[in-house]
């Protein structure tokens, strides 16, 4: 049985806690992605007695590769320079909430379909699931732990999602947060349509579009 | 006096935490000596399993352990199993799971066991299904459901040629109702109508995917998961590991998303446990958007035929309904029963037959999804009504409200009572806000490539429950602490219903507390947050609970000042006597009296008929301070229905095909609002889902290979920012139900329902009032139509492009 000090972080902490760096290291990364299910396609198809044997799906683990070695490097994240070892071809989602603790950024698909891993690099919003963690050594990461002030006080966009709802079930909100952060960096006073074009990378299956767009044009206005 | 609580806006307290990112959702937890777990799944669509060969994954470097249908509890057939053993149904069926030091090095051990599959013939079809010889989506039948047991049921080959190929044939249903002569108001009718329909199914594609993190404590398993209800669901998931509940420490303070795909637990929740408890460390079972769309459940697709007999004023004398559904491979939800229902409710035929056949097929597992039948079934016939509205001469809303019911009105086969109807208010408010009369003149205008169309939709669920346990504390500090079994679904509604208790008590809203969200905490065993059924049966056990409360501080308050409970009433946040308001005490200074009082007081002693879960979490917080803990006796009589109506005005683009939605609103019946900001969300929201379902998302299998075509979110298509209006206009009737002690019904579901009728709605407008019948509307659909060419589909096939 695992011993008692087992026990998560933050677990008793109501409103999440501070994320903290506790991560285990995974031992190796893979070169590519997994289909399995082309061994299927390729292995005929239509209805017949005859048995074969097959590899299973197995679904898609994080890109790693064994035997592969990790190098040393240094990330500027929210403005702290962060020592971290990356494997060739890791990902920067995987990094930030496996290695550094920073799990406010959200995995949805892992494809570069839903935004929920938006992260700024260099002002910009960009998806972190499809961003190599090698790629970004000398840019400067902003997560949503980076969106609030230096004393914790919420970001115009951050209390602008707060006083106008935002979230619904507020799992793509980090990630809603950081591209309205981006697009008021680049276009202080957008248009509705401005916004709702700059928006359209971040998807919210509660369709909670209309609350977050009023929260964007609000912080455009009020910050 | 503390402020009025009921109908304001309030900031949750977690929205704070879901706009920074602190808010920690079951991937989001770490523990020292964590290892991953992987599952290998079936590629094929449905075999039986002769062997598995695991040797060589048992040397993959950093390999820590399988398990398998053999390491886990079984049910019987068609619930759906943790692991399956030896039959997979559908491709992605969970076979086993292998743990590692890494996600990596599990997904390699999968990569190194061999399956020997023996292929079975599979099917993607219902109608293939039923048709005489065809082929069973399990070796043991074909149909199943709740109260349907597993069976084998085909049709006569006859029934299929009676039907040609554009008609649903009607064979054998699985289970039927009627009331009334159906007959005799077919033959009274001055129009009858007969049409057949597919309503598409889709993935709930919820954007936090099904991951579980567990680990133990002695024989205490702690599980955090993903889910949209909390103590409903802990007799489920405690079930699924094989433990008692009170052995299971469930920590599930966000949830992000479920839509009905993660009401009362899942059996893929038990893998983490069981690999932890098999492997002695905790265990995160990450979920990928692939296994997601295999695991996490969808919409089933209907293939159905409505036959609806008018009189010359647009009532509907006769309706007969046949719903086949395609139900996946285990016992789904019951879809189809709704839809029946749904009828019945929106239209009130004079009479009325239904008929339904939930069929199994090799497609992943379907479950409730938001308004689970009813929304696939407005979107189809409201299109229609507009249809007939049109012939008749009768206006599109009149001949709704002609339909109607209001609170007099029956439901269902049994005819039983409604608490409280208003949807005709809801069609005139909502027809006014639209500015119907107007827009209605606009329907077919072009202006060049574009054609406009205006449409107006109805949606219904039922909206409350009752016989819930509420449980609230005061601690020697004054705060009032509001125990909450429910979920955090983004409703908000564990916050909205609490402030019920806190303005019955007189309690100003920040001293109050919402516990919440682990079992650690005390919860009392509340509704699931699904059905929309939070907001209404939420507020009544919040009502009893502060009923309690009330009672215990005037009766404390004569134990220390003198005279009788009678003699005082609640002040601001004290008690006062009746008499002279300088005697008083603080409900700081009533908790800590209680705390020397004991016994019922501080919940070392509880009513006898609440829930065992209630005095399980009940004795978490005895003696902790003044405890007041009920259940919600008080009396429902009847179906609580939550009533919308949506109106649309669409721009079709004949070119493209392109729907742009210029303007979207719409109107709730769901008794008093209890809190506007969050009801005006989930209207929203809703509406947005509905824009999904009448013209976006949908299943796409290959039928040959039985292999999902749809299984990323792009694939699938739900709504993104361009898809839907910048703003969605909404109102509320806002007449109180009066069978809850605060008026309130609940919302969540017809809300989608709604918004996709008053797409489909739109759309057939546009096109002069053609009828699809079916969902969703696809861009080629409409150009198909458009440029008269043949539709890509055969008119019942579905889980097409």
């Amino acid at each position: 049985m695992p011993e008692r000090n087992q026990a998560p972080p933050c677990e008793h902490d109501h409103n999440g806690g501070s994320p903290k760096d506790s991560s285990p290291t995974p031992q190796s990364l893979r070169a590519t992605r997994r289909e399995f299910i082309k061994s299927v396609i390729a292995s005929g198809v239509a209805v017949s007695a005859a048995g074969y044997v097959v590899v299973g799906r197995g679904g898609e683990a994080f890109a790693q590769s064994a035997g592969t070695v990790t190098r040393l490097v240094t990330l500027n994240v929210n403005g702290r320079d962060r020592p971290v070892d990356v494997l060739p071809n890791e990902t920067l989602i995987h990094t930030l909430r496996y290695k550094l603790g920073l799990t406010g950024t959200k995995l949805g698909c892992d494809h570069a379909e839903c935004g929920n891993c938006t992260v700024m690099l260099n002002d910009v919003a960009s998806y972190s699931c499809t961003t190599l963690t090698h790629a970004v050594r000398g840019r400067k990461i902003v997560t949503i732990e980076g969106i609030e002030g230096p004393n914790g006080e919420l970001h115009p966009v951050q209390k602008a999602m707060v006083q106008e709802l935002g979230p619904q079930c507020g799992f793509c909100t980090p990630g809603q947060v950081v591209s309205a952060v981006a697009l008021l960096k680049h276009n202080p006073k957008p248009t509705v349509e401005e916004a709702r074009v700059a928006m359209s990378g971040n998807l919210c299956r509660c369709g909670a579009y209309d609350h977050y767009l009023k929260a964007v044009m609000r912080a455009a206005r009020e910050a | 006096m503390a402020e009025k609580l009921v109908g304001k806006d309030f900031t949750p307290v977690d929205v704070v935490a879901k706009v920074t990112g602190r808010a920690k959702y079951a991937e989001d937890f770490r523990a020292e000596r964590m290892a991953f777990c992987k599952t290998l799944s079936s590629p094929i669509p449905h075999a039986r399993i002769r062997n598995i060969d695991v040797s060589a994954a048992t040397k993959v470097p950093g390999f820590l352990g399988i398990l398998t249908a053999d390491d886990v509890p079984q049910f019987p057939p068609p619930q759906p199993p943790i692991l399956t053993k030896d039959e997979v149904l559908y491709v992605g069926h969970p076979i086993l799971a292998v743990a590692a030091e890494s996600e990596a090095a599990a997904a390699e051990a999968i990569e190194a066991i061999k399956i020997d599959f023996q292929q079975l013939p599979h099917v993607t079809d219902p109608l293939e299904s039923l048709f005489p010889g065809g082929p069973n989506a399990r070796s043991n039948g074909n149909v199943a459901a709740a109260q349907i047991n597993l069976q084998t049921l085909k049709w006569e080959a006859a029934d299929f040629a009676a039907a040609g190929d554009d008609k649903l044939p009607a064979g054998k249903p699985a289970e039927e109702w009627k009331y009334g002569d159906v007959d005799e108001g077919f033959k009274a009718a001055k129009l009858v109508i007969d049409e057949s329909f597919v309503a598409g199914g889709f993935p709930h594609h919820s954007m936090e995917t099904r991951s579980a993190f567990a680990y133990w404590e002695g024989s205490k398993c702690f599980l955090h998961g993903s889910n949209q209800s909390h103590t409903s669901a802990v007799p489920n998931i405690s079930r699924f590991i094989g433990i008692p509940p009170e052995d299971l420490v469930f920590i599930a303070e966000f949830c992000g998303g479920g839509f009905g795909s993660k009401i009362p637990g899942y059996p893929n929740m038990a893998i983490a446990a069981l690999m932890s408890k098999k492997i002695g460390r905790p265990v995160m079972h990450r979920i990928s958007r692939a296994e997601e769309y295999a695991i996490g459940s969808a919409r089933p697709s209907f293939q159905g035929r409505l036959k609806l007999g008018f009189a010359a004023d647009g009532k509907i004398l006769a309706a007969d309904l046949y719903v086949v559904q395609e139900t996946g491979p285990h016992q789904g939800a019951g879809d189809f029963r709704s839809a029946g229902n749904c009828l019945s409710m929106l239209y009130q035929p004079a009479a009325m037959r239904y008929r339904a056949v939930p069929v199994l097929t090799n497609t992943p597992p379907t479950g409730p999804q938001r308004g689970p039948g009813e929304n696939q079934f407005v979107p189809i016939i409201e299109p229609i009504m507009d249809k007939v509205a049109r012939e008749l001469k009768v206006d599109r809303v009149a001949i709704r409200k002609i339909n109607a019911p209001d609170s007099s009105s029956k439901i269902g086969s049994d005819r039983g009572p409604l608490t409280s109807a208003f949807i005709k208010e809801a069609l005139d408010q909502g027809a006014t806000m639209f500015n119907w009369e107007q827009k209605k003149a606009r329907s077919g205008q072009r202006n060049g490539n574009k054609i406009t169309g205006v449409g107006v939709g109805q949606g219904y669920h039922s909206a409350g429950s009752n016989g819930f346990d509420g449980l609230l504390r005061i601690t020697p500090d004054g705060k009032l602490h509001v125990h909450t079994g429910v979920g955090n679904l983004g409703t908000y509604s564990h916050s909205a219903t609490a402030r019920v208790a806190a303005e019955l008590l007189n309690y100003n809203w920040d001293n109050a507390i919402i516990e919440r969200g682990d079992s650690r905490r005390g919860l009392p065993w509340n509704s699931n947050q699904a059905g929309s059924l939070t907001a209404s049966t939420q507020s009544r056990t919040m009502f009893v609970a502060a009923t309690d409360m009330k009672a215990k501080l005037l009766d404390i308050a004569a134990q220390m000042l003198g005279g009788a409970a009678a003699d005082y009433d609640l002040g601001d946040e004290k008690v006062v006597s009746k008499a002279d308001a300088s005697k008083s005490i603080t409900y700081a200074e009533a908790a800590k009296k209680a705390m020397e009082l004991g016994g019922k007081y501080t919940g070392k002693e509880v009513p006898n008929d609440i829930n065992p879960v209630t005095k399980h979490g009940v004795t978490m917080i005895a003696g902790t301070g003044l405890i007041a803990v009920a259940k919600d006796n008080l009396p429902r009589v009847g179906i609580t229905p939550g009533l919308t109506v949506s109106f649309a005005e669409v721009e079709l683009d004949t070119e493209t095909g392109k729907v742009n939605i210029k303007e979207m609103l719409c109107v709730a019946d769901c008794g008093t609002v209890l809190h506007p900001l969050g009801l005006g969300h989930q209207i929203a929201g809703g509406n947005v889902m509905g824009i999904g379902l009448a013209h976006l998302e949908r299943h796409v299998y290959d039928p040959k290979l039985g292999i999902p075509t749809t299984q990323s979110i792009e694939q699938s298509k739900p709504p993104t920012y361009l898809d839907v209006p910048a703003e969605i206009g909404w109102g509320a009737v806002d007449k109180p139900d009066p069978q809850n002690p605060v008026g309130v019904k609940g919302v969540g579901e017809p809300v989608q329902g709604s918004g996709a009728a008053a797409i489909t709605s739109a759309i057939a407008d546009a096109l002069g009032g053609h009828l699809f019948n079916r969902t969703p509307v696809s861009l080629d659909m409409i150009l198909n139509h458009l440029n008269k060419r043949p539709q890509a589909h055969k008119p019942l096939q579905i889980n097409t492009v």
